[in-house]
């Protein structure tokens, strides 16, 4: 007999050391994948024909500069310098922490970026919070009767939801609960005229109803669908139906094998769906002037401000895969073909 | 419900007609949509305007039709180009060896991990904005899914004994890929590229709407919503209300031409 047989303790702590080990797999695998976005990111935002100069200063302002200045300004930014060149000085000031500074806000990207994301970060997470929870819930009830007229109600509102983009949703509930019913502001994070040191918790939770609200509505949908459809299959299981003939009540049945079996599937797709709601709240910002990460992104984008545009999508690329990393190490704590290596997800 | 099948036709017909509509009206009315006329301007809904008029006395039904129908042929030509780039992409994977494959499935990696909206950010930027920027950016961020989706089915496929014996009998991968895998993919492929459309449409209005896309003289759903964003809080509700609605039909339109599509592709859904 075998050490690990008569002993299964042992044997748990090799499980541990062979999780151990996917682990560090899949943080290398998020590092390289990092690696290339940059890479990727770089190169797309160096072959733009979009001249930094003519839309930051102005085809007007330029005609009437000495040459002087205008050397001075494209040293400011960077026009000139081959490709290459500027990545590697980037790529190795960026290892140091140092993501350069923003050409719009005149403040390290680092910064702005903090700033922006402690915004953003707090609405993105009530939303995938509310959504998770919600979806999750809706998709329980739903698939719990097929074709009752609760998953009618979730798949049509599913269906629709995931047809709408999220923009118009958050312009509709603007409409309603701002211009229309006046009970909640119409936008910013703080009240107008006021600085960020005087509003209070409170106020800043009302701002952020709204934004989070439209965020949550539409992020419902894709995991009410997800366990919606696994919560189908496991009523049709073999296993619920020996339950049903053994007597067990519905309610028992929802709790021991519906939601044990689906909760795993629509956590690990929950954490995968931060890229979405990322994306999503690009756009609610933009509705609702939320100073947040996703607006900050916008203004680069239109104001050629690469800097700060690289740090964006550096720092939303790392949520993103810390998000899909975490996806897979859950799965590899509970499924242990995963953890073996072997395929992955 | 006698006959599944027939429903299904008749509402991927209904479907088409409405898209058609929708894309050859928009086509006849470009004029009219640009039409200002100030002395008919903000007015709210009514029966001689449908869904009232702008700040400038432009028919905001007719310009809604005008930006769909723009919306609707970009959705075509950028799903049916990320969908090519899928189908050479998944099979490229599947049939060119190890190296191609975690070539492709790291860009595909890559892809998916930039935040969408971001990407196309980024791609419409590289593309010095405008019309190309938003055509590429959509085209070139969507075809990863049908990528991985068609990869597993010729990955599949390869295994099955009538594309081993076409290989013993000494026909090139290529002769094998379109005359034995294509046609049994086609089916995959073409639901694919139906599901396409939504995403492409909506991303498109997005990034439109963010003021990445087209300009804003062009009648395009998205500059329609973000120009109405600055009117929303004087009350003028119809301004973004209708032309939301419209882009949210036109979407499911195409929705349901796509899962008919699936249901009439499967033959098990002929006795539901």
């Amino acid at each position: 007999m075998k050490r690990e047989e008569k002993f299964p303790v042992l044997k748990k702590e090799g499980q541990w050391r062979a999780f151990g080990l996917f682990a560090g797999k899949q943080i290398v695998r998020m590092a390289a994948l990092l690696f290339l976005v940059s890479i990727a990111a770089f190169f797309l935002l160096s072959i733009s024909p979009v001249d930094p100069l003519k839309t930051n200063v102005g085809q007007a302002a330029l005609g009437s500069m000495t040459d002087e200045q205008i050397a001075k300004l494209e040293q400011y930014w960077g026009v000139g310098v081959p490709m290459t060149e500027r990545f590697l000085s980037w790529a190795g000031d960026l290892l140091r922490g140092d993501m350069g500074i923003s050409l719009l806000y005149r403040r390290p990207v680092i910064q702005v970026i903090g700033e922006k994301l402690s915004n953003s970060l707090w609405l993105m997470a009530a939303a995938w919070l509310l959504s998770g929870t919600a979806g999750f819930l809706l998709g329980i009830l739903a698939g719990k009767k097929r074709g009752g007229l609760l998953d009618r109600f979730v798949t049509g509102y599913s269906l629709v939801m995931a047809s709408t983009p999220a923009f118009w949703i958050a312009m509709v509930l603007l409409m309603v609960f701002a211009v229309w019913l006046k009970i909640l502001p119409v936008g910013f994070s703080i009240p107008v005229g006021m600085s960020a040191e005087e509003a209070g918790i409170g106020e800043r939770i009302v701002h952020a109803i709204l934004p989070a609200a439209a965020l949550s509505l539409t992020g419902i949908s894709n995991i009410a669908l997800q366990t919606r459809e696994k919560m189908v299959e496991v009523m049709e299981s073999d296993y619920v139906l020996f339950a049903r003939a053994r007597g067990d009540s519905e309610r028992s049945i929802v709790w021991r094998h519906g939601i044990r079996n689906v909760a795993l599937p629509a956590l690990t797709l929950q954490f995968a769906s931060v890229s979405e709601i990322f994306g999503g709240s690009v756009l609610v910002e933009q509705v609702f002037s939320y100073p947040g990460l996703g607006q900050a992104a916008i203004a680069a984008g239109l104001g050629s401000d690469v800097p700060l545009l690289l740090g964006i999508t550096i720092i939303s690329a790392a949520i993103v895969f810390a998000g899909n990393t975490a996806a897979s190490l859950l799965y590899g704590i509970v499924d242990p073909r995963i953890r073996r290596g072997g395929r992955k997800g | 419900m006698k006959n599944r099948r027939l429903t299904t036709v008749i509402l991927m017909a209904v479907a088409l007609v409405f898209l058609s509509a929708v894309t050859a009206s928009g086509y006849f009315w470009k004029e009219a949509a640009l039409a200002t006329d100030f002395s008919r301007k903000d007015l709210s809904p009514s029966i001689a305007f449908l869904f009232g008029t702008d700040w400038m006395g432009r028919d905001m039904f007719v310009r809604t039709i005008v930006g769909l129908s723009l919306s609707i042929r970009i959705g075509l030509l950028t799903a049916a180009a990320s969908a090519v780039l899928a189908f050479l992409m998944g099979t490229a994977a599947a049939v060119m060896g190890k190296k191609t494959d975690s070539l492709i499935c790291g860009l595909i990696d890559v892809i998916m991990g930039i935040p969408h909206i971001l990407l196309l950010i980024l791609i419409s930027y590289a593309c010095g904005r405008g019309f190309w920027g938003v055509v590429v950016g959509v085209s070139l961020t969507h075809w990863t899914s049908l990528a991985r989706l068609i990869r597993g089915e010729v990955l599949q496929l390869k295994e099955s004994n009538y594309i081993r014996i076409a290989e013993r009998l000494g026909h090139s991968r290529w002769y094998i890929a379109f005359r034995h895998m294509a046609p049994c993919l086609f089916p995959q492929f073409a639901v694919g590229l139906v599901l396409l459309f939504p995403h492409a449409i909506l991303h498109e209005a997005s990034i439109t709407f963010l003021g990445f896309g087209l300009s804003p003289e062009q009648p395009a759903i998205g500059v329609i919503l973000s120009e109405s964003m600055q009117y929303l809080a004087m009350g003028k509700w119809w301004l973004a209300l209708f032309p939301g609605i419209l882009l949210l039909v036109t979407v499911l339109m195409f929705h349901f031409i796509g899962q008919g599509l699936v249901r009439l592709v499967n033959p098990g859904s002929a006795q539901e």
